[in-house]
């Protein structure tokens, strides 16, 4: 199950409920990403659109994946306007071995920022701008364009 | 009747169209040059699935969306 909030993510909060979970489960590694927006290009903030149903599907899929490694996966991330220095996406893995553990993040974090239906926009002086260079097109993408 | 839904920053209204398959909708979304300059990039999904043909056929009530290009974290 994904996380998801209205803003900013309260990181330190999350991250203690999902140590919580594990908390004598015997589990040798809970590797935690924790993104954080940066004061760049003017911006004062980003601003995020999702889709739920198509974000729930791909993060499920991951979950399987992991679960057969023995793994557990943890993800949040916020909705709308996030300002500079604060968190926008959380995501965790947490596996009784380290090496699974530390694969497993390096190919999720990747795959999300490929796969997650969630749009990016810039915030500057209060406009809303799609952040259209340091988005990728999902895989399968281009089905409908006329060229084919 | 199709759905079809237009996510993020293409910024459209939902439209609603009359047809057989997804090589219909196709067709009619490409006669809007600022939707097609989208499907150049964007993925499809039905009902919620992403499609990796067109050769699909359509009912009554079916959900068609356009993803295009994302950027998560």
């Amino acid at each position: 199950m994904i996380e998801i909030y209205n803003g900013p993510l309260d990181v330190k909060e999350v991250i203690s409920r999902w140590l919580d979970e594990i908390n004598g489960k015997n589990w040798g590694a809970f590797i935690p990403f924790v993104g954080i927006v940066r004061k760049e290009d003017g911006i004062e903030a980003l601003s995020f659109d999702i889709y739920e149903p198509i974000l729930e599907k791909w993060f499920d899929d991951w979950q399987k994946k992991a679960k057969e490694k023995g793994a557990i996966l943890k993800m949040a991330h916020s909705r709308g306007v996030v300002p500079v220095f604060t968190s926008s996406y959380i995501s965790a893995v947490m596996s009784p071995k380290r090496r699974i553990a530390l694969d497993l993040i390096d190919e999720f974090v990747e795959d999300f920022k490929a796969n997650a239906p969630i749009w990016k926009y810039d915030v500057i002086d209060g406009e809303r701008i799609y952040a259209e260079a340091r988005s990728t097109a999902m895989n399968g993408a281009g089905l409908m364009s006329k060229k084919d | 009747m199709v759905k079809i839904e237009f996510l993020g920053p293409i910024g459209k209204e939902p439209i609603l169209l009359d047809v057989k398959n997804l090589n219909d909708v196709s067709k009619e979304l490409n006669k809007d040059e600022n939707i097609s300059i989208w499907l150049e990039k964007s993925a499809v999904a039905l009902n919620d699935m992403i499609v990796n043909s067109l050769d699909i056929e359509l009912k009554d009530g079916d959900k068609i969306s356009i993803l295009p290009p994302v950027c998560g974290g």
